[in-house]
């Protein structure tokens, strides 16, 4: 599992590249309330938003962590946002076929990122 | 989470509300609960099944103690609010608003008639600017004091009567809006039975030196929980009250803002006390021929909230108005908000266009309040 700065959790699976968020960013989010999802078969950039998360107090973006092709969506979140509250480790966001999955080197580790949010 | 931030101000209560495990946000120059553990939604939801308990004590306070007598008061508090004030009987509240020389809102309040004073609850971003405004105006007639020695709590919700009858009997007698004196361990309570979730419940002016011992009580009760200014934000926006600076302020009229039923009918034209206050042309203007734009309820169709600031267009494009609270109605289960749009598109079944990042999403409007009030008049 790696971690992104902006508190995204990264899974290998197979080729693709499976995104999600944290713990703590679902605690400091709160309630969530609403998602949006992108398109399947869309080409992204690295930072581009891709989707957006709605707490019951704010909303606020997820980025593509990298370069590629968003392949699969979970529409789960969609019907119930809550589920990223009940198990953030498990509410996956959105599947990313990339290039190259060398490119997850330059990612956090656990340790790393719980030394981060301290 | 909290950062030093040595010029805010922090409450009576602030130890109990690290204790209860409260993420501590700066709201209007104060360190305040923004929710605790639990959590915006479930505090929510619980104060609308049982009791829930915020602590307010960032609200200015204020006592405006006549003079000579509590007419000449009356009379000159009655030049700063189109409300009735002269007609308030002891041991009664009433809400008003202070509005300026055009006919805006400088803050909106409630004050009470304690027999020879009157006793005024300020929103606390506006509590100097309001102090210095009544000081300027009824420095002849009264004393403005600033009380400093209480903290304010609020307990709000169905369990909210038998949990406070428990600690102070009479409060079970006590009607909508009325305010009574009540002895707590040799300390004086200021109770009043109103409060800004749409539930029934009470407002509790404690001396601080009593507040923590007063509190824990409260909060030793099973059915009574601590409930963050997070929760406070979404009951009050179910419940289609304004929040000053946001869904109210110095351009938008009483009028505008729907808030007419709080211009009783002795300052309405024929009343014996017609007019004479600050903006009166405008408002006496827009409650007999209608204001341009009014403040209104949607119901976003699709998940996504409308937030502050979402801007709103008629189906064929043309820019009608803005959203001035919105988020996610844990009772209504579904996205609500405020808005104000022109007033030919301020009936209840208009379609409208909210513009979220980008798209524009279809909202109608709707009746206010989202969720009926529950109040024991």
């Amino acid at each position: 599992m790696k971690y992104t700065k902006e508190h995204e959790w990264l899974r290998v699976e197979g080729d693709l590249v499976v995104v999600g968020i944290t713990e703590h960013a679902a605690t400091q989010l709160g309630d969530v309330v609403f998602i949006e999802l992108p398109e399947i078969e869309t080409m992204v950039a690295e930072g581009d938003e891709v989707a957006v998360i709605e707490s019951v107090k704010a909303a606020s973006d997820i980025a593509a962590p990298m370069d590629g092709e968003i392949v699969a969506v979970n529409d789960k979140l969609v019907e119930k946002p809550g589920l990223v509250n009940a198990d953030p480790m498990t509410a996956w966001f959105f599947k990313m076929r990339v290039d190259d999955l060398s490119v997850l080197d330059d990612f956090m580790d656990e340790d790393e990122y719980q030394d981060m949010i301290g | 989470m909290t950062e030093e931030s040595p010029n805010l101000r922090r409450l009576p209560l602030h130890g109990i509300h690290l204790r209860l495990g409260a993420r501590m946000v700066p709201f209007a120059g104060w360190e305040m609960p923004v929710q605790y553990p639990a959590g915006v939604m479930k505090e929510h939801l619980h104060t609308r099944a049982a009791a829930g308990l915020f602590d307010v004590s960032h609200m200015g306070q204020l006592l405006l103690r006549p003079r000579s007598d509590m007419a000449a008061l009356g009379a000159a508090f009655e030049r700063l609010m189109p409300v009735d004030v002269l007609g308030l009987a002891p041991g009664r509240q009433r809400y008003g608003m202070l509005t300026t020389d055009t006919g805006g809102i400088l803050d909106d309040l409630m004050f009470a008639n304690r027999g020879d004073h009157l006793f005024v609850v300020v929103n606390a971003a506006c509590a100097s600017q309001d102090t210095a405004h009544l000081r300027a105006h009824l420095a002849d007639v009264a004393e403005v004091v600033a009380v400093e020695d209480r903290g304010l709590l609020a307990l709000q919700g169905p369990a909210a009567e038998a949990a406070l009858s428990r600690l102070i009997p009479a409060a079970a007698a006590m009607r909508f809006m009325d305010l009574i004196s009540a002895d707590w361990r040799g300390h004086d309570l200021w109770i009043s039975r109103s409060g800004y979730t749409g539930e029934d419940g009470y407002e509790i002016s404690v001396p601080v030196l009593v507040i923590e011992a007063f509190t824990e009580s409260l909060l030793a009760m099973p059915d009574v929980a601590p409930i963050g200014l997070g929760a406070r934000d979404s009951l009050r926006l179910e419940a289609g009250l304004c929040l000053y600076g946001h869904d109210i302020d110095t351009t938008t009229s009483p009028i505008e803002a729907g808030l007419g039923w709080a211009i009783q009918k002795a300052r309405r034209p024929g009343g014996a006390r017609a007019g004479g206050f600050a903006g009166a042309e405008r408002i006496l203007a827009e409650l007999a021929d209608g204001p341009r734009r009014l403040r209104v309820g949607l119901r976003p169709e699709g998940r996504a909230p409308m937030r502050e600031g979402t801007d709103l267009f008629t189906p064929d494009g043309t820019p009608v108005g803005r959203v001035t609270s919105g988020g996610f109605g844990p009772s209504v289960e579904a996205p609500v908000a405020m808005a104000y749009v022109a007033a030919a598109h301020a009936a209840p079944g208009t379609q409208l266009l909210g513009e979220v990042r980008g798209k524009r999403l279809p909202v109608t409007v709707v009746p206010l309040p989202f969720r009926p009030s529950t109040y024991k008049r």
